[in-house]
């Protein structure tokens, strides 16, 4: 079990349908499985129809079958996976949603749009290295792309960096909203900045011919890589699951071994005083040292664990 | 509603994956004096910072002055002072400036400064020292002045003797004694035992192992699960199996 | 909340007069980057007037990150952090009072270079107003993310590398909309200033509103 209390309280509804989910995603589950197989094929087919069945362009030639790969990617990575985590962010935030699973889906999300993102800077090199003559121009959509990127990789340092879920959460949320508020000011900076990229309109057929299976294929790409997108989240969102699980079982182990910590100390009490509140003040000073070195020897569980009891508290707590 | 100002049942604390509280149950009633002691890393400054509103409520659940520790964080802080190991003074601001830049920060009466310096012997020349430049001593004696012009119900003392001369002890044990004789209630983490504590318990491995209240003068625990999880019967419980037991 | 934040950015004032980092530390490394510039355009004047508002913000877009982290020092030991949060300071008035203090070091410091620019690379200033506006502004809207970023990894170990992977990209409109607005307050070319400007206001009052909502759930960490 996780410990799921530091997560506000009440708000059953949102509790009950995390649990669901969770559920739902870590068992065995045909569902996810249909997803994932229907995303390969969906992909698989969309491959077939753009390198064998459509046409190459009149004015791109071959060039134009990254039209079947580049603007599906960037679309589900620019309008699905960061929205997304926005949106699922901005829900933890608010005390009255705040679940695990919020922040769970938001780190899920951001993680396989930093794949999708990637894919698109690539892709659209690849394509623009012929068309423009270069791999990289500073034109906006690309700049903004990049610097979305760039944002993605802070939030997930910012997630590594940080080890207590709580606090985790927190932050993670929090630079994802900061960072999510300032991309539509990117945008309209790096446009009036310079701008050479086609126009969204190219794709509908204002100097390039779409028609027929071209359409068909363009339009299936779209849902090929949405389809690959949620398989992706959710395996992404289960590993989150069961790693949340395995601290939760360790925790508990944890927590053991520290109230076995007071195990000396109590027999210390026991033995060296007769339980009074006289003789507990007087002994406290001298009874420490002795037993200090008692606490390796007596007690059961030290050899189990990697948790000191010599290690002060506040050690770990280095995030504070 | 709350007929303790400090109320904690089974609190579980953790911080970067390590439990520094791991299920403490403890009540204490207005006016109370409670010194707190234990071995290093037994969770004492964790048990004040706890009752600080400063640590997560992961397990369990605590009220302070009535005020959830989860939820009323903030309404809880209000009422506590907190002493702790690194005294809260801005190096490049004076004595003077420190105290008033902290108590109209806490919103508290700036008049009563003059006084707390005076009674902590922070006079003359040292109030417009920076307190960069003063001695481990008197940068302690500065951080009790702001506790004793600020006032707050709950006074927490993290090792408040540390670093101080004898005269500065007696003045800090006089200052206790008379906040808890105007009604605040006090807890003190220390490894001397001493005089103006009506009541000790001996914190050990994030839990409370020993509460004099529970022997000395009985009271019967209030809290829900008083028959079987007081600290007393978890002594008992302890030497007749040798170890081995787990939390609720 | 104005109480509080004129409250702290008093204190950060008065603690920035007495110990000068700002003037003594960081002025100097403004400076000094402007003179690696120079090494490295060559002592040429005309590539160095082309690229005068660049580097001025490059400068500034630096400055702002060391006033961050000094500003978020002076709370780093674990008792100052907690008293803050204990004397029950409105995170809203602490958020403006960081950025005020930010703010107004960092204007000190934009004089400073601004004159350095002058004498050193000899450009000619066209309108003062332009120049003025566009610092202010941008040194507000600077000031306001990099508080945000600097409260949010403030207690974190990584935090001096995490703060320019953070801060930088998202600063990246200021760059951008700083140095058109000076390339046009400068030199004097075609290029229109109001535009940048308004990008520059825009972001300011996006991330006080930001500032404001985002700093109390943030600080209850």
């Amino acid at each position: 079990m996780t410990i799921e209390n530091g997560n506000g309280r009440g708000e059953v509804m949102v509790t009950e349908m995390t649990g669901k989910l969770n559920r739902w995603s870590t068992g065995r589950n045909r569902w996810i499985n249909a997803l994932g197989v229907a995303s390969v094929l969906a992909i698989g087919l969309d491959v077939y129809l753009g390198l064998w069945v459509t046409p190459p362009d009149r004015v791109q030639g071959n060039l134009v079958r990254l039209l079947y790969i580049h603007p599906a990617l960037a679309t589900v990575a620019l309008y699905v996976a960061f929205p997304l985590a926005a949106l699922c962010s901005a829900l933890w935030l608010w005390r009255r949603t705040r679940s695990s699973f919020f922040d769970r889906l938001a780190a899920s999300s951001v993680e396989v749009g930093i794949v999708f993102i990637a894919l698109t800077i690539v892709t659209g090199s690849l394509w623009g290295r012929p068309v423009w003559g270069v791999y990289w121009t500073w034109d906006a959509t690309l700049t903004t792309t990049a610097l979305l990127l760039l944002e993605f990789l802070g939030y997930v340092a910012i997630r590594r960096s940080t080890t207590d879920p709580e606090r985790r959460a927190r932050r993670s949320a929090i630079a994802a909203l900061v960072a999510f508020v300032d991309v539509p000011l990117i945008q309209s900076t790096m446009v009036w900045w310079k701008t050479l990229h086609q126009k969204a309109t190219v794709l509908l057929g204002s100097s390039t011919d779409i028609h027929g299976i071209m359409a068909v294929t363009f339009a299936l790409s779209f849902l090929a890589f949405l389809l690959l997108f949620l398989w992706m989240l959710i395996n992404r969102y289960r590993i989150e699951v069961i790693k949340d699980d395995m601290q939760g079982r360790t925790m508990e182990d944890a927590i053991n071994n520290r109230i076995a910590e007071s195990k000396v100390r109590i027999e210390d009490l026991l033995v060296k005083a007769p339980v009074s509140a006289g003789v507990l003040s007087s002994s406290t000073e001298d009874t420490r040292e002795p037993n200090a070195g008692v606490v390796h020897t007596t007690s059961s569980r030290s050899a189990s664990t990697e948790l000191s009891p010599a290690v002060p508290a506040d050690t770990f707590g280095s995030d504070l | 509603m709350p007929n303790s100002l400090i109320l904690l049942n089974k609190v579980v604390s953790i911080v970067g994956q390590f439990p520094v509280l791991a299920g403490v149950s403890l009540q204490v009633d207005a006016g109370e004096v409670v010194l707190i002691e234990g071995p290093n890393g037994a969770g004492k400054s964790s048990l004040l910072r706890l009752c600080a509103g400063l640590l997560p409520v992961s397990r369990g659940d605590g009220q302070i002055f009535g005020f959830d520790l989860q939820t009323e964080r903030a309404q809880v802080r209000r009422h506590v002072g907190l002493l702790g190991h690194s005294v809260a003074l801005y190096d490049e601001l004076t004595v003077r400036e420190n105290l008033v830049f902290q108590i109209k920060a806490a919103r508290g009466d700036t008049t009563r400064i003059p006084l707390a310096l005076e009674l902590l012997g922070l006079t003359g020349r040292l109030i417009d020292t920076r307190a960069g430049s003063l001695s481990a001593g008197q940068r302690r004696r500065a951080a009790i002045a702001i506790l004793v012009a600020r006032n707050p119900d709950i006074w927490l003392l993290d090792e408040p003797h540390a670093s101080l001369d004898a005269r500065a002890r007696n003045i800090l044990d006089d200052i206790i004694l008379q906040a808890a004789a105007s009604g605040n209630t006090i807890l003190v983490a220390s490894h001397e035992p001493d005089a103006f504590a009506g009541r000790t318990i001996s914190v050990s491995g994030g839990v409370v192992v020993y509460d004099t209240a529970m022997d000395a003068t009985p009271r019967a625990f209030k809290g829900p699960d008083t028959a079987d999880s007081g600290e007393a019967s978890m002594v008992r419980a302890l030497s007749a199996d040798g170890g081995g037991y787990h939390v609720a | 909340m104005w109480r509080d934040a004129l409250l702290i950015a008093g204190k950060d004032i008065r603690i920035e007069m007495r110990s000068k980092v700002v003037i003594n530390q960081m002025a100097p490394f403004a400076l000094l980057v402007l003179i690696l510039f120079a090494f490295a355009l060559g002592p040429d004047r005309t590539p160095l007037i082309n690229a005068t508002p660049g580097l001025f913000w490059v400068a500034v877009l630096f400055s702002t990150m060391f006033a961050i982290q000094r500003s978020f020092s002076l709370e780093a030991s674990e008792g100052l952090h907690d008293s803050i949060i204990l004397a029950g300071i409105d995170p809203a008035g602490f958020f403006i009072g960081k950025l005020l203090a930010i703010a107004s070091e960092l204007g000190v410091l934009e004089i400073l270079t601004a004159v350095g620019i002058i004498i050193l690379y000899g450009a000619h200033i066209v309108s003062v107003l332009v120049l003025l506006s566009s610092c202010v502004l941008g040194t507000i809207g600077l000031a306001a993310a990099g508080t945000m970023y600097g409260a949010l990894v403030s207690g974190m170990r990584l935090r001096e590398t995490l703060l320019p992977l953070l801060f930088l990209p998202v600063a990246s409109p200021v760059l951008i909309a700083g140095t058109r607005s000076w390339q046009s307050g400068l030199v004097g070319s075609h290029v229109s200033a109001a535009p940048w400007l308004w990008i520059l206001v825009a972001f300011a009052v996006l991330y006080i509103c930001v500032g404001i909502v985002l700093y109390g759930p943030m600080e209850d960490m």
